[in-house]
């Protein structure tokens, strides 16, 4: 396991001309969290924790929090659910952190919950999806900004619905965050009074795409929702763009992981085109907030060095967002108290360099933030593209729209 | 939902799927099935030999079949420094047996992994050639080229190591060290120079289908996990060593696979490889192809 123990931002301090002596003498503000960097999450992990050390200088150059400096305690789990627990045993017993911020991703992040809340422990969640809706934890503050369960999947369905679309084919890797997406689509289309013509979940160690596409265009749906994992991801394209999807297809799309990073976007290239995914932040004009120009710059100088996602769209930012978060909590409540941290944090606005955030009684964002984007003109093998606006243009939600939706799929693609 | 088409369909993407599990399973067939090492790391060298092609391919343009057959005298000589490695740590002292000798590759295996993070960083990675994403039509039936490239690869290394292993001296030395090591050695030949030579084959068979694996589908540093249980499977299945055996169980096991995915739900399909291994084996211990010992 490795173990990395952060220390920044005293030269800056010095700089500022604060008194450095005396705030080192200090123990420093710890912040524990175990982050996938190996395994098939490290992707969107190593982005996200780079993310929070982007705000960790930002805090610590500020002069830190409460006057103390701002430390990150973090290990790898590996991408691995079963590492999690123990990490976190470790990070309150032996590192004895002050507070908690979760791993990347819905399948680490589970087994947690249940230590964290008999702890007393808040935790500031990291783009998992629903897991704190049976435990219930009342100190649970998700960054990501899926919000109401059901919003993910009736935003897309809504899209396929105004396209004339009445029939579903479901796509959903055999995975707890994929199959949530399932579930929820499942029922949004039932309300929807849309007909389910297709179902199936695939094992995550799919190679070829091929043989479950054809079922699925055999089906003749008109909307496909897909909720995968990154290397099915690319494969499902690829398949896709091989052997047709055929031309009944209104909207293909909606929940596929991995085509929000930088590498597999340019990997993929024109495959993306007409594809409608969910996303969390986009180069559109509409979607800059107080700071979030100066941190990307930092950000794109920093991921050459941390050789992690150039573009650092989806995660990077939630990741300074949790942060910022957590600065304004203990800033306001001039202590550590887990208690009237969360107490503030589930009382206040929070503003941060993705907007505003406001929670609900769940620890979910109250109202959500995820975008659904067509991708638009891709060429092939340039991730510099992806910079510039248009690229991904946004149908859902209204306030943020850049475009209307191209349809039929097949249309879209060329 | 059934219909002729689709199973139809599901055939022939399943036999094309096999054969490329055939090229990803050959070298280990040479290593496990006629070397007796257990050699765990074989995904993982793949895994590598695929990531050395998107190099070549990213940086140089060169086309990924080309940089597969370019790195096989490379991926050679790795596999000679590996086994001797083996040998000299593990097999000399007779402490490769049981669980020591997979320890020793699986550690081999981690190696690998990291030191692919540390070059190429955690992404999935995936190479541009005019073969790749590009599907051939017949009538109302689209195949993937990539898959056709796949197939005509894995039948010609079976055709070459089938050769090999039965019309050279070398090749049928490698049987021979396979069959009885003692004979050989009363004979006056080194058996583990024969065998280093045979692990040095069975490396290099990896840098072509290390192009296969990158040309089918993208690859990321811990995609060698996956194909451990499918390789192992499909050269046991083909009983130990033969490699038209091996052909033919990949593409048993492709076909079942596809069909399974495309008529009965793909949850089922990871359980297929190991419950026909396990048939196989209970009906027949030796393999499909083995000879009774």
């Amino acid at each position: 396991m490795k173990r990395r123990t952060l220390l920044g931002g005293a030269v800056a301090v010095a700089l500022l001309g604060l008194d450095s002596a005396a705030l080192a003498q200090q123990a420093p503000i710890k912040i524990g969290m175990s982050m996938a960097q190996t395994g098939g999450l490290a992707g969107g992990g190593k982005a996200s924790l780079l993310g929070i050390e982007v705000w960790r200088d930002d805090v610590n150059a500020k002069g830190g929090l409460l006057g103390r400096k701002v430390e990150l305690v973090v290990y790898d789990d590996k991408s691995s659910a079963s590492e999690t627990p123990a990490i976190y045993s470790k990070l309150l017993d032996v590192d004895k952190v002050d507070i908690l911020f979760a791993p990347y991703a819905t399948v680490p992040t589970a087994p947690l919950m249940p230590l964290v809340k008999q702890r007393g422990m808040l935790l500031i969640g990291n783009f998992s999806f629903q897991v704190n809706s049976k435990v219930g934890h009342d100190m649970w503050f998700n960054n990501a900004p899926w919000g109401p369960a059901d919003s993910w999947a009736s935003s897309f369905l809504d899209l396929g619905q105004k396209a004339g679309g009445k029939s579903i084919a479901l796509l959903a890797a055999d995975q707890e965050f994929a199959q949530n997406l399932a579930k929820t689509a499942r029922e949004v289309a039932t309300k929807l009074g849309m007909q389910v013509v297709f179902d199936q979940a695939y094992p995550p160690s799919t190679v070829e795409f091929s043989g479950i596409l054809r079922a699925l265009k055999a089906a003749k749906p008109d909307i496909v929702y897909v909720a995968s994992y990154p290397p099915d991801s690319a494969g499902i394209l690829r398949a896709v763009n091989e052997i047709g999807i055929g031309d009944n297809v209104k909207l293909f799309g909606g929940g596929m992981v991995g085509l929000q990073f930088g590498t597999v976007m340019e990997n993929l290239g024109s495959l993306l085109n007409g594809v409608v995914n969910y996303n969390t932040w986009l180069p559109e004009p509409q979607m800059y907030n107080d700071g979030t120009k100066a941190f990307f710059e930092t950000y794109t100088k920093r991921a050459v060095e941390a050789k992690v996602d150039p573009l650092g769209y989806y995660l990077a930012p939630y990741g300074y967002a949790s942060g910022q978060m957590i600065e304004q909590a203990i800033k306001a409540v001039g202590s550590l108290d887990q208690k009237a941290l969360a107490k503030y944090l589930r009382e206040n606005t929070h503003k941060t360099i993705v907007g505003s955030i406001t929670f609900a009684a769940d620890g979910e964002w109250k109202e959500s933030g995820v975008v659904q984007a067509q991708f638009r003109g891709v060429k092939d093998k340039n991730i510099e593209q992806f910079r510039s606006p248009g690229k991904q243009v946004i149908l859902f939600p209204a306030k943020l729209k850049s475009g209307d939706l191209i349809t039929p799929f097949e249309a879209a693609r060329k | 939902m059934f219909s002729f088409e689709l199973l139809r369909d599901a055939v022939l993407i399943g036999v094309l799927l096999g054969c490329f599990y055939a090229a990803v399973s050959l070298g280990l067939s040479i290593a496990f099935g006629l070397l007796d090492v257990p050699h765990v790391a074989h995904p993982a060298f793949l895994v590598l030999a695929a990531y050395v092609v998107y190099f070549l391919n990213e940086h140089y343009g060169v086309d990924p079949l080309l940089a597969g057959l370019l790195i096989t005298p490379l991926f050679f000589l790795f596999g000679l420094v590996a086994y001797r490695l083996y040998y000299e740590t593990f097999e000399k002292r007779g402490s490769d047996a049981g669980v020591r000798g997979i320890a020793f590759f699986f550690g081999i295996a981690f190696i690998i992994e990291v030191l692919i993070i540390l070059q190429f960083g955690v992404d999935q990675r995936s190479v541009t050639a005019d073969y790749v994403g590009k599907a051939w039509r017949i009538g109302e039936m689209r195949i993937p080229f990539r898959l056709v490239v796949a197939f005509v690869v894995a039948v010609a290394l079976t055709v070459l190591l089938t050769l090999y292993l039965s019309r050279t001296f070398m090749g049928r030395a490698i049987r021979a060290v396979a069959q009885d090591q003692e004979a050989l050695r009363l004979m006056g030949a080194n058996p583990i120079r024969i065998k280093q030579w045979a692990f040095g084959i069975a490396t290099a068979v990896l840098g072509i289908a290390g192009a296969l694996l990158i040309i089918v589908a993208p690859v990321e540093p811990t995609l060698d996990r996956a194909y451990i249980g499918r390789t192992f499977c499909v050269v046991v299945m083909a009983g130990l060593g033969s490699m038209s055996g091996t052909l033919v169980a990949a593409i048993i096991l492709g076909v079942a696979e596809t069909i399974v995915l495309t008529l009965f739900g793909a949850s089922w399909a990871p359980a297929i490889s190991f419950a026909m291994l396990l048939g196989v084996l209970a009906v027949r211990p030796q393999g499909l192809f083995g000879r009774r010992s």
